[in-house]
């Protein structure tokens, strides 16, 4: 099996558009201020951490397949595009080769709850535009248009250790496929429904949206940081409670040690965290908790956790972070990622040759 | 790879036997549809399957009552599979399942209560938590009495197939032990009516690769399949139903919803297919396409046919069992590996029974009457909304 690493993130978060953003948020580590989004038939809006308008346009939005498309594919594209730097005009150009995950748990939600609602007031008029945006993988398939990538590309649904599957998934095609590399990302939408639903199972929860995204490759960069270690997903089920499902995931991970940081995916509500304070209880270094700063965005906190470990190595002082998630209602799920020591970074000259 | 286990529920029919039954003579099921109102639709129709009461299972009573159409069908085929495969909880399977909308009837629910009555809150939560895909796939760990991994890939109408893929290359790389795979998707008011806005739905029937084509019909129904390796099936002596022997997928970036008309992305799939099987395409004996019967759908996979058959194009044996039963969306590629697997354990052509004049792109031999035939390798074909191709082999196995 090959090394993997990390060769680049992307986020488009409550922070803002890109890594930087979403990393000094983290560094400053207040919760960003709500924002209201009404609600049909309430007079109270919702209360949510969306995604700020972007100080300019993306030019990548101008594109053909972007221009119609949902918030949620456009996150996606522009976290990828983030994550993939310098390397996008070789995929574009056809000389390296990407595979392509995108990880959902609601999806599309903003054209599927136009879609239908249009259905309920009379099928025979709603729109033939709509319908295609409300399929799960229309971000993966714009991303992988806008990359000319016609590589493997899947769209995995589940929660928020969905996209740590996908890290593994994204490891496995490094390794077996002929692929230079393969992004994974996560993405959530802002449309009512879903901090509506959200709502009935905490009053206290906040939901969040945006995206984030790794880029992995068995080649590293100067830059690069190394996903030492994806766990076993550990179900939740009726032989396995969410607290052994913890237990099992921090078991698979190494013991802390000095110049480690822990990144959490607890929400700051007991109810929820319980099973994940537990399991780190034993946990003596700093931690992280990046969904009390960001809201609950699903598979986008989940890639923020690890954009955040991805950043805080690049940073200098850390030697590894530890991502723990301990999803809503699926599974748990850890990742390792330790920095590399400068004399592994081939120089770019040198990669260039190879 | 081997194929231990098999189930499946279609408009067919539920189990084995009855589909097989079914695919052998080509027989159509489609019928008005039942579960909502399609009055202000172009098309009326669908095949829709008729889910007898679950199984039972270790699933509690209280949550067994919870499950819908999409839950029910999956625990029919996964439960007929299960059985047959001989596994026990401790050989705790990873699951990869595909789907296009999971428990979609929930979320309808859902959305339908929260927009008529906003203060309301009976049962919302359930719904949410049976809507999401993984839910179902939970259910089948609930049911069987063991904790594994879940996937859930939603390649749109190629779910089903990729997922067969990704539970291959789990297991023929020993990631996995064995894998409980497939795909599954009810009906659903919201998909009906997106392809009847797409105009992709006939008004005349399902007639793939004819001449006169007009749209597909949409069916529902699951299959699921149990994975193991062949040492392992031999060890245990289990019965063997087929062979799996090569996975191709690829990405067509030309449009959301419409393929490149040379079908490069689907002539990629098959290639990579063979290429894992080590077959060549003249070694291919049946080929069960994609064929959804809608003009650019079957043209485009008619040319990928003829480019991927070169000279030797008019040998294979080509038919679209949606003919029969629709097309399942993410079920569509589980079931056609289940129609593949049956015709090559019986030894028979699954016939698209009709005598309207074929396509003229089509070179291929388009299966018209039940027919028998010796066959020994089988390839299926799925494509999607997306881009998404993918294309798998079977063999008869030993």
């Amino acid at each position: 099996m090959s090394r993997i690493f990390v060769r680049g993130a992307g986020a488009v978060s409550p922070a803002g558009w890109g890594v930087a953003a979403l990393s000094a948020a983290a560094v400053a580590g207040d919760p960003l201020p709500l924002r209201d989004l009404p609600r049909p038939g309430w007079s109270v809006p919702l209360r949510i951490r969306s995604v700020p308008p972007p100080p300019a346009a993306p030019a990548c939005l101008a594109h053909p397949r972007l221009r119609r498309a949902g918030q949620l594919t456009q996150h996606t594209v522009v976290a990828a595009l983030e994550a993939l730097g310098t390397d996008l005009a070789e995929i574009q150009a056809g000389r390296l080769r990407v595979g392509i995950i995108v990880c959902l748990l609601t999806g599309i939600v903003a054209y599927s709850r136009r879609f239908y609602e249009a259905v309920l007031q009379d099928p025979a008029t709603a729109s033939p535009l709509l319908f295609p945006e409300t399929v799960f993988n229309a971000p993966a398939s714009h991303l992988a248009a806008y990359l000319g990538a016609g590589t493997i590309n899947y769209t995995l649904v589940g929660d928020e250790g969905s996209f740590l599957q996908g890290l593994a998934l994204a490891a496995q095609w490094i390794n077996d496929e002929p692929l230079d590399g393969c992004l994974v990302v996560g993405g959530e939408e802002m449309d009512w429904p879903a901090p509506d639903a959200l709502r009935h199972f905490s009053r206290r929860a906040v939901h969040g949206s945006g995206a984030g995204a790794l880029y992995l490759s068995a080649t590293p960069t100067a830059a690069a940081v190394e996903l030492a270690a994806v766990t076993d997903s550990f179900t939740f089920t009726l032989t396995q409670s969410r607290t052994l499902a913890a237990r099992n995931m921090r078991a698979q991970l190494p013991a802390g040690a000095p110049g480690e940081l822990l990144c959490l995916s607890g929400r700051n509500l007991s109810r929820f965290d319980a099973a994940e304070t537990a399991a780190w209880a034993d946990w003596t270094g700093p931690r992280l908790a990046p969904k009390e700063i960001f809201g609950e965005a699903f598979t986008a906190s989940a890639a923020w956790q690890c954009a955040l470990a991805c950043a805080s190595l690049r940073g200098g002082g850390l030697a590894a972070v530890n991502v723990s998630v301990v999803g809503g209602s699926q599974q748990a799920i850890g990742a390792r990622f330790i920095a590399l020591p400068s004399r592994e970074f081939p120089m770019p000259d040198e990669r260039n040759q190879s | 790879m081997v194929v231990t286990g098999a189930g499946i529920i279609t408009g067919l029919g539920c189990g084995w036997a009855a589909n097989a039954e079914g695919f052998r003579t080509g027989r159509k099921v489609f019928r008005p549809v039942t579960r909502f109102d399609t009055s202000r639709q172009r098309c009326q129709l669908a095949a829709e399957a008729d889910p007898p009461a679950p199984p039972a299972t270790r699933l509690p009573p209280k949550l067994e009552r919870r499950l819908d159409r999409a839950a029910i069908m999956l625990l029919l085929a996964a439960h007929e599979a299960w059985s047959q495969a001989g596994w026990r909880p401790a050989d705790a399977p990873a699951i990869v399942l595909g789907t296009t909308s999971g428990e979609m009837a929930f979320g309808q629910a859902y959305l339908r209560q929260a927009l008529a009555a906003p203060a309301g809150r009976r049962e919302q939560a359930t719904r949410v938590v049976h809507y999401l895909a993984p839910r179902q796939g939970l259910d089948l760990c609930d049911a069987f009495g063991f904790q594994a991994p879940v996937s859930i890939i939603a390649n749109a109408c190629a779910s089903g197939a990729n997922a067969i893929g990704q539970a291959f290359q789990l297991v023929r790389t020993g990631r996995a032990a064995r894998a409980l795979t497939g795909g599954y998707d009810a009906l659903s008011h919201l998909t009906f009516a997106g392809f009847d806005a797409l105009h992709a739905l006939s008004p005349t029937g399902c007639r793939p690769f004819a001449a006169g084509r007009d749209g597909l019909l949409l069916g529902e129904g699951a299959a699921l399949l149990a994975l193991e390796s062949l040492a392992g099936a031999q060890a245990r002596g289990a019965t063997i139903l087929g062979e799996i022997l090569g996975y191709g997928t690829a990405t067509d970036t030309h449009h959301l919803t419409q393929p490149h008309p040379d079908g490069d992305a689907a002539l990629a799939a098959m290639n990579r297919a063979c290429a894992g099987a080590g077959l060549r395409p003249d070694q291919i004996d049946y080929i069960n396409a994609h064929g959804t019967a809608t003009p650019q759908n079957d043209a485009t996979e008619a040319a990928a046919l003829n480019r991927w058959a070169g000279t030797d194009a008019a040998r294979p044996a080509v038919s679209s069992t949606k003919a029969g039963i629709g097309h399942l969306l993410g079920a569509a590629g589980a079931v056609e590996a289940v129609a593949c697997l049956m015709a090559l354990r019986g030894q028979w052509l699954p016939p698209q029974v009709g005598d309207e004049p074929a396509d003229p792109a089509c070179r291929f031999n388009l299966v018209r009457k039940p027919t028998p035939a010796a066959l020994a390798t089988a390839l299926s074909n799925s494509f999607g909304f997306g881009g998404a191709n993918a294309c798998l082999i079977f063999g008869r196995g030993r």
